[in-house]
């Protein structure tokens, strides 16, 4: 099917105006755009995940094993168990829709299961309704009902239509994150083979190659040569990337997106140029070659196969510290689980300093991992850096705020800092739209398939909208972010809503403003885009 | 049909004390049996619910950030939005409880065409703090009832009540603060499309349930006049435990007695326990210090990963690493002979 004109596309969103249905009685509709295909079953199989099998969400029947309904009861009597949080959260909501219209997939879809509160009594009406004798006996009355198929494909198409982002979570008076409740919920699900196969395939990739689309130790190494390449074309400097070395001070770890994909790319060569500049004594893994892990996106288990890898490769590589590139879901997991799952750090490790500024990085002394951006603004708090901003007068930029990083983590001002001194033009979106409330790109946690591409247009609106404001009141053109994801996909959300506007990463930015002793006069920046006024200078 | 539902429930509630109290003359059943077995199902169902709650662990530390980390030390962190030491998560929750922070915050967001507008939305803030305060308030100075000689703070808290000598007896602030309060989330619950949608019988329920309650209160203050001599014999010989019932307090009585009755033994196990959940939230009860304290999370702790280890991973990528001319760790082979 094809997505409908922009102008089109909200024509039958309404937040005021709800179904006449009981949200019990309505059932979602798999039309092609609105739901993610199944894992195949060969990926399945090889992850040992329950239930390989041929089967898509669109079918009728989906196969499920005869013991279906024991094995979600249990599931989620175990996870109660378990989770504190889950237990918790089926409780203590009051219903008060604080969260209703926070949902950037609510106010893309009007869909009222999109909002938080629903989403979550999508689950809480079970437990309810299984579980308490309250439920059993008042039923509807009390917000109870039975497992049934339906529930399990309802849960299916909206806990995929959530992308764990806690924008939920900020404007709720009890705290209650909609995107725990959303990862459980997955994980129960998998438990009887419902799952989908964008996430499980770069899973796979992760756990057996390395990340995850498969880059082959060479095949990095390939890419990351073509990039120095350009690099040279660009600055005249010859630069390498050690690969793999031992006794290196620092690992640096970053989404493998960075190796190979449009714009990635480019904030790789900042990066690059960035180390070089410092000469810093630094290494990467092929082996470790993966920052982002859609294991948060299947299990806490697989995250927790994914990223043990991190601190095995430090341990082995023996470096002191690790440094981590711009990606949001990885940050959440760096920040927040790391050190629970796979901690305590590896003996060798040390607390991180910068070999530059001298700074010891005590905020990470237990985990030994630190943010790029704070590395960075360090840096440049110190006046290590001499830059040229003007290099950036082609951009007018704007900062999207990760979900991940700002909601998961709170690093607001070490990218802004950086940004204010690389470029000359910068604007905020609208307050309600950045930091904490910032708003997600509409196709996080595992949702960036191209056969979901309508729900992506839909629940990156809110976002885009901000961005379109930006657009025509200071004419920015370029919506500057520090996640992996982001980069994938907001590109082609911009294309849709914002076609003028382009997206990068704060260290491409920083990569085209560094004046990097021996490089040659520079004539356009990392994309090969003329700098401004060299045109105009060449014609004269 | 919720609505309906709840209220009859309410409803029902009034016919049950008439029936028991103005026909049938249980005085000791409805003015001292419910008022225990109440108060006793409270009691025992809350710390069930609490000690429920604490036997589930907290596998992560899962703050929701709502502010700048404490990262370097020239970047001034957000104490209350991103607590990094306990005493500042103390802050955040202290924030949270009494000044509901996070509703605070609360936006209204509207579609025209295709471009998207955010209104802030503090009604909701105003009607929950309305009627959560005058709420406590009411409660405490009930605690008059309770004691002999009454506390000069409660007295105190009395007379601020009824500053304004309106009417006779003086009418109290909180009552006019919760019935606007309580009017307020009603009426967004039943005309607010979103509300409404998502509302069950169970959230009228208490809100009837508590109207029940206040107005029946008003209505003994400054209406029908119940002799509050024998008013406070019963309490005080409620909290005393020498239960007696005096005889000729109004029915009007028994009605809020019941009504608060069924509240508190209805209170745990409802969503009502929110008041006491909040303390438990990992997303606001923990500080944003991941990376530099470490949490445990005990159904982990000894269990190690599994994971495709460096030398495994080698093993299959031998060829390719080589042709690449990255370097192969001797190390993996080195371990294998010793063990
Ligand atoms: S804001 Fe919190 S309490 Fe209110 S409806 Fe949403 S999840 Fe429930
Ligand atoms: S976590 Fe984000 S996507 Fe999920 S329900 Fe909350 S606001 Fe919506």
């Amino acid at each position: 099917m094809a997505l409908p004109k922009p102008d089109e596309l909200l024509r039958d969103v309404n937040y005021d105006r709800m179904p006449a249905k009981h949200w019990m009685d309505t059932k979602p509709e798999f039309r092609p755009g609105a739901y993610c295909y199944a894992g195949k079953p060969s990926v399945v199989e090889e992850l040992g995940l329950p239930f390989p099998r041929e089967w898509q969400p669109h079918d009728e029947d989906w196969k499920l094993p005869p013991n279906w309904k024991e094995i979600v009861l249990n599931a989620i009597k175990d996870r109660a168990e378990r989770f504190r949080s889950f237990k918790l959260f089926m409780d203590i909501c009051v219903r008060c829709g604080a969260c209703a219209d926070k949902c950037h997939f609510f106010l893309g879809t009007g869909d009222p299961k999109n909002m938080p509160v629903l989403r979550a009594e999508l689950l809480r009406s079970v437990v309810k309704g299984e579980f308490t004798r309250s439920g059993k006996l008042f039923g509807r009355l009390a917000g109870a009902r039975k497992l049934t198929e339906d529930v399990i494909k309802e849960w299916f198409y909206y806990y995929y239509q959530c992308t764990e982002c806690r924008r939920c979570s900020v404007f709720c008076p009890y705290g209650i994150d909609t995107a725990e409740i959303t990862i459980l919920a997955r994980e129960i699900l998998h438990e009887i083979g419902v799952n989908i196969n964008w996430i499980l395939e770069p899973v796979r990739n992760s756990a057996f190659i390395g990340n995850h689309i498969g880059l082959q130790p060479h095949t990095i190494q390939e890419n990351i040569e073509f990039l120095l390449m350009d690099i040279e074309e660009i600055t005249g400097l010859k630069i390498e990337v050690p690969i793999n070395k031992k006794g290196a001070e620092i690992l640096f770890v970053t989404p493998s997106a960075d190796f190979f994909a449009e714009p990635g790319i480019y904030t790789f060569m900042g990066y690059v140029l960035l180390f070089h500049y410092l000469g810093l004594d630094y290494t990467i893994s092929t082996y470790a070659s993966e920052g982002g892990n859609f294991g948060f996106f299947t299990t806490h288990e697989m995250m927790r196969k994914l990223h043990a890898k991190i601190y095995h490769e430090a341990e082995r590589l023996k470096v002191k510290w690790i440094l981590g590139g711009e990606c949001g879901h990885m940050w959440r997991v760096v920040h927040q689980y790391e050190d629970t799952m796979c901690g305590p750090a590896p003996s060798n490790l040390e607390v991180p300093k910068s070999p530059i500024t001298g700074t010891v990085f005590e905020h990470a002394k237990s985990t030994k991992i630190v943010h790029i951006c704070e590395f960075t603004a360090d840096l440049i708090a110190h006046g290590k850096l001499q830059l040229d901003p003007s290099r950036n007068d082609n951009y007018v930029v704007t900062f999207h705020d990760s979900c991940n990083t700002s909601r998961g983590m709170g690093i607001f001002e070490e990218p802004r800092f950086i940004l204010r001194h690389v470029v000359n033009n910068f604007y905020e979106m609208p307050e309600n739209t950045i930091r904490e409330k910032t708003f997600c790109c509409g196709s996080g946690s595992g949702l960036n398939t191209d056969e979901y591409m309508e729900i992506r247009m839909r629940g990156g609106f809110p976002r885009a909208n901000a961005v379109e404001y930006v657009h025509e009141k200071y004419g920015v053109n370029m919506l500057a972010c520090i996640c992996a994801i982001d980069r994938a996909v907001l590109p082609p959300l911009m294309n849709y809503w914002v076609p003028e506007v382009q997206v990068c990463g704060v260290h491409e930015l920083v990569g085209n403003a560094l004046v990097i002793p021996g490089e040659k006069k520079r004539t356009t920046d990392l994309r090969f885009q003329p700098l401004k006024g060299v045109e105009e200078e060449e014609n004269v | 049909m919720n609505v309906v539902a709840a209220l009859i429930a309410v409803i029902g509630m009034v016919i049950l004390v008439w029936l028991g109290v103005g026909v049938l003359k249980l005085y000791t059943l409805f003015g001292v049996v419910i008022p225990y077995a109440a108060f006793l199902t409270f009691l025992i169902g809350l710390v069930y619910r609490m000690v429920n709650w604490a036997k589930s662990p907290v596998p992560f530390k899962i703050t929701t950030t709502c502010g700048q980390q404490k990262s370097l030390p020239w970047i001034r962190h957000s104490r209350l939005e991103s607590p990094a030491t306990n005493f500042e998560v103390f802050l955040r929750m202290a924030l949270e409880v009494l000044a509901f922070r996070s509703l605070f915050r609360n936006l209204r967001a509207d579609l025209r065409g295709r471009k998207l507008y955010y209104g802030s939305s503090k009604w909701l803030w105003l009607g929950a703090i309305l009627f959560h305060w005058s709420f406590f308030i009411i409660l405490v100075r009930h605690l008059r009832l309770f004691s002999y000689p009454v506390p000069g703070p409660i007295d105190l808290l009395d007379k601020v009540d009824s500053f304004f000598h309106i009417g006779l007896p003086h009418l109290y602030l909180t009552d006019v603060a919760i019935l606007a309060g309580l009017t307020f989330l009603l009426l967004r619950r039943l005309v607010d499309a979103k509300v409404n949608y998502i509302s069950h019988a169970s959230d009228y329920f208490p809100l009837f349930l508590i109207f029940g309650l206040v107005i029946s209160g008003m209505l003994m203050r400054y209406f029908f006049r119940v002799d509050i001599t024998s008013v406070k014999e019963l309490t005080m010989g409620l909290v005393t435990l020498h239960p007696k019932v005096p005889t000729g307090i109004g029915l009007i009585f028994y009605v809020h007695v019941f009504f608060i009755s069924v509240l508190v033994a209805y209170f745990p196990f409802s969503k009502l326990v929110h008041m006491v959940g909040v303390f438990f939230s990992p997303t606001r009860n923990l500080p944003n210090d991941n990376r530099r304290v470490r949490h445990i999370n005990p159904w982990w702790e000894n269990v190690p990963p599994k994971f495709l280890t460096y030398c495994e991973w080698q093993e299959k990528f031998k060829e390719q690493l080589e042709s690449a001319g990255q370097p192969i760790d001797e190390d993996c082979y080195k371990e294998k002979k010793e063990s």
